[in-house]
């Protein structure tokens, strides 16, 4: 398709200002204003409509396609909550208006939204209190992880290091590099399980905190997970729940009674919200009693008339990590869906997710290699390793799904299994829906064996073939140029 | 109400296929003594239910007030067009565009916005979208750090509070050395600032137009920082840049802002946008995911994810951000609302601001006790002082419905009387004027 700006027509508007109603000012001095116009195409509202339509047209979404995308919880996000969201009494709602004077009396309605979800969330992770303010997972993390930093040098110790298991998200050993930790990798055992020797080995009182997801990134609950919070608590260091995968433990398991200090939650996994094609997200993060005092500013806070204020005077606060209170569009949607499910809706949530992962899990057992022989929780993760022998690789078989409108489970993560597809149904796929991928998947698997070149082919049914990622980066071509 | 589709049959099947007899036995790997020690939460309510009660809590805030509050985050308009677009769930249910081929939409959409972006700042490239204005400044002053091999920020206090916290915030824990300088006459002061550049000075950041509204053309202070070795940062307010001299005219190296102007509800604080442009030498330093143009194995044009080995997904503890999820819906909206308003529509906005902010100052200094800054040009936002306390005389003011500015006193030491005032092009003369007699009453009751 065109680019927008090669549609630009010199002349065509797509949006009309009132006329002016104010008397002519003198002009700016020339110094301050620009020289050149900008290459914005020009055009009618119709032609952006459609060009945009046109696009959107080419994307795989929740709502179009089954998208098993594992570790991201690409659940069906409920159509209400986008109305909500839109209320005008929320979305025109200015975030300095409590700096105002007596201006949280102004923000009542949104400064609730945010203590009751903040009160739900401790109550699903275990937590004592939560800061709504992280704007994605990896901010949460960031944050977690800087509240880590706060509680130890308030108890006079400086720690070097931040354990991670070589099975973690990306965004784990990243967070803790930024917040200033040199990162220690324990490597996965043969059994599926951090191991636990080595573990022990790196364990000492220079460790600030031992990060991990459970279930962890192989979609395995990790039995041993007490044993290992117990010991990183002997040497005093901290728990880090990386709470991508909560989906699977809602109602059955909370990361506080786990032993967890800290929690990030992606409200756009767990919650419902939508994706957003890569963001907004949210990532409010849970800690125990002993890092309450660190939270960010401001906290929300319910006063005895039972009214809601915003307070900012915390000498122990890490500070500011986001300019306001959270990504608010993004907590309201979370909060509309919490109500809705309840208690039987979330807890049924996490149980039909497990099955779903766990049907798909047997279904495809024989066809693929299971990373790891044993029970899956919300996802399950395969290698290809046994098609890739006849040349069909994880990406190969990705790019086959597409063709058949199906959008690939995620590939290549986590980076301790060969050739890994990491499949994800959430909960509100159905069992047709899910038959039909599996019959894919055997499909793929049969073709592996007997035409691996019509797997390497595909996609062949999509408005464009497999692109040149190479060229893309040694030639690196960022933006139209007029 | 749930929304999961299993029926009862479904769920026996399934369990029958994994051999097990119940759901329970799926957990079992979650020892006893691990469960849940409570889960104590209400009952589901029907979609109904819920609306109302949101409803009633959306009215619980004063959203409706006529407003001139701004500093850092504004009232405009957003064309109903931009809306449709965006909430075409082929946009807002999928996820980052990981598999090119079912995902040139949004490649292709990103492409546009990060053109449109270098377009507005006047620099080579773009990213696909960080958090919002804060972790952009705060991302870029990291880039700075990493090119250069020095620790030193010098940042002018006319940027925004709020900024300059979360930036002492994210670097707690690390070795940077910061100097505020101080602003002086409305305006950086090139002064101070001169006095604390050395060739430790890894990145200098300004912010155009500052806080307190005054407009500056930063191309000697920019010059300067580049003898020394050391970045120029940006900080700036997109919409302005329909009209003010571009951070790529000053040379900056670095833009980086807050895109809420650009189509974003206000919201209560996000979700928003921060956007990051920078001169192409430094695209390898840059933080999140990145756009790029190429060709398929039939030679047609199409897009995909690049320079992925910044990335933490890459890099892991080596990757030049930890930035995963970005806001990439908000960044759509951009690009939408640029293209809804074209290259004119675009000049005539900020043509707009500028002179209904005009037209609001002189009616204002026409009110006894008020003084109108003017040591500096402004673009759509200045400062008043006030016979007395501004918080006081905005707090009066609710009552006659309007958020009429924000007092500085709050953010700035010394500067109770003052109140600084944004108007954008929603606000129309017969506000302006009612805004004035409201102010004239207030002050002298
Ligand atoms: C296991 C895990 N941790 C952390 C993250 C980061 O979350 P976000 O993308 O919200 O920053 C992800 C997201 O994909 C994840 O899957």
């Amino acid at each position: 398709m065109q680019l927008i700006f090669e549609k630009h027509k010199q002349g065509r508007r797509g949006f009309c200002f009132p006329g002016p109603d104010v008397p002519l000012a003198k002009p700016l001095a020339a110094k301050y204003c620009r020289s050149k116009d900008t290459h914005i195409a020009s055009l009618s509202e119709l032609d952006v409509v459609r060009h945009y339509t046109n696009l959107s047209r080419l994307n795989f979404s929740v709502d179009t396609n089954f998208y098993p995308l594992g570790s991201c919880t690409m659940k069906y996000n409920p159509k209400f909550t986008e109305r909500i969201a839109a209320f005008e009494g929320f979305s025109n709602l200015h975030p300095l208006l409590p700096q105002l004077a007596g201006g949280g009396m102004l923000a009542q309605g949104s400064l609730e939204v945010l203590y009751e979800t903040e009160k739900f969330l401790s109550e699903i992770t275990g937590m004592s209190a939560f800061t709504m303010q992280p704007l994605a997972g990896a901010h949460g993390e960031l944050t977690g992880v800087m509240l880590i930093a706060a509680y130890h040098k308030n108890n006079g110790s400086r720690r070097k290091y931040v354990i991670v298991p070589d099975s973690s998200h990306g965004t784990n050993p990243a967070s803790a590099a930024i917040a200033g930790y040199q990162v220690i990798v324990i490597p996965t055992g043969k059994d599926g399980y951090m191991d636990l020797e080595q573990y022990k080995k790196h364990l000492n009182n220079d460790v600030a905190a031992v990060m991990l997801t459970c279930p962890d990134t192989l979609g395995i609950f990790n039995p041993h997970i007490k044993e290992i919070a117990d010991m990183a608590h002997q040497v005093g260091a901290l728990m880090y729940y990386d709470g991508a995968n909560l989906n699977a433990l809602l109602g059955k398991a909370r990361p506080g009674d786990l032993g967890f200090d800290v929690v990030h939650i992606n409200l756009h996994k767990t919650f419902g919200t939508p994706h957003g094609g890569g963001g907004p997200g949210a990532g409010p993060v849970g800690v125990s009693e002993a890092l309450v005092d660190f939270l960010p500013i401001p906290r929300v806070v319910r006063r005895s008339d039972a009214t809601y204020a915003l307070e900012y005077h915390r000498h122990k606060s890490i500070g500011y990590i986001a300019p306001f209170y959270g990504n608010f569009g993004v907590i309201l949607k979370a909060y509309a869906y919490m109500l809705c499910l309840g208690k039987d809706g979330l807890i049924e949530a996490a149980e039909l997710a497990v099955l779903n992962a766990n049907y798909c899990q047997v279904m495809l057992k024989d066809h693929y290699d299971l990373a790891f022989e044993k029970n899956c929780m919300h996802e399950c993760v395969f290698s290809a390793a046994r098609q890739a022998k006849n040349g069909v690789h994880a990406i190969d078989i990705a790019k086959y799904l597409i063709d058949k409108g199906y959008h690939p489970p995620t590939v290549y993560f986590p980076l301790i299994v060969k050739e890994a597809l990491m499949i994800e149904p959430t909960e509100t796929e159905s069992k047709e829906t899910i038959d039909a991928f599996i019959e894919v998947m055997i499909e793929i698997a049969g073709l592996a064996k007997d035409d691996p070149i019509r797997v390497k082919q595909a996609p062949l049914h999509m408005p464009i073939k497999r692109l040149d990622e190479t060229k893309a980066a040694r030639e690196p071509n960022l933006r139209w140029k007029p | 109400m749930s929304y999961t589709p299993h029926t009862q049959e479904d769920i026996k099947q399934m369990l029958q296929a994994i051999g097990v007899s119940n759901i329970e036995e799926l957990f079992k790997d979650i020892p006893k003594g691990l469960r849940a020690k409570s889960f104590n939460l209400p009952h589901g309510k029907s979609e109904i239910e819920v609306t109302n009660h949101l409803k009633g809590l959306s009215e619980k805030n004063a959203a409706n007030l006529i407003s001139f509050v701004g500093a850092g985050f504004y009232d405009h308009f957003i064309p109903a067009a931009l809306d449709a677009i965006v909430n075409r769930p082929e946009f807002y249910t999928a996820y980052t565009p990981y598999q090119p081929e079912c995902s040139q939409g949004w490649l292709q959409s990103i492409y546009e916005y990060q053109t449109a972006i270098c377009e507005l700042t006047g620099l080579d490239v773009s990213n696909a979208s960080l958090y919002d204005g804060g972790t952009a400044v705060y991302e870029a002053a990291m880039m700075a750090i990493r090119f250069t091999g020095r620790n030193k920020i010098i940042m002018d206090s006319g940027m925004s509070l709020i900024y300059r916290a979360m930036l002492y915030t994210y670097t707690s824990n690390l070795s940077v050395e910061f100097v505020e300088i101080p602003v002086v006459h409305g305006q950086s002061s090139r002064e101070e600032l001169f006095k604390h550049l050395d060739d430790k000075t890894a990145a200098v950041i300004l912010q155009n137009p500052n806080f307190f509204g005054a407009v500056d053309d930063h191309s000697d202070v920019v010059e300067r920082v580049h003898k020394y070795g050391a970045l120029a940062i940006s900080s700036v307010y997109p919409v302005s840049l329909g009209m003010l001299k571009s951070p790529g005219e000053m040379n900056f190296d670095i833009a980086t802002g807050e895109g809420q102007s650009l189509g974003i509800p206000l919201s209560f604080g996000g979700p928003y946008l921060g956007f990051m442009a920078a001169k192409k030498e430094l695209v390898r330093q840059m933080p999140g995911r990145i756009v790029g143009e190429t060709v398929d194995s039939d030679g047609k044009r199409g897009f995909v994810l690049t320079l992925q080995t910044r990335e933490q997904h890459i890099r892991r503890e080596k990757a030049t951000s930890n930035i995963c999820s970005n806001e990439a819906l908000c960044a759509l909206r951009a690009v939408v609302f640029l293209s809804l308003l074209g290259r004119s529509g675009i000049k005539e906005m900020a043509e707009r601001n500028y002179q209904k902010a005009e037209f609001a100052k002189e009616v204002l200094s026409k009110i006894k006790g008020v003084e109108v800054k003017r040591s500096s040009p402004t673009f759509n936002e200045f400062t008043v002082m006030l016979p007395r306390r501004a918080d006081d005389v905005v707090y009066r003011m609710i009552d006659r419905g309007f958020a009429c500015g924000f007092p500085l006193g709050r953010f700035y030491k010394g500067m109770d009387n003052y109140l600084l005032i944004a108007v954008t092009e929603k606000r129309t003369k017969e506000e302006i004027c009612r805004l004035a007699d409201s102010l004239e009453a207030v002050l002298c009751s």
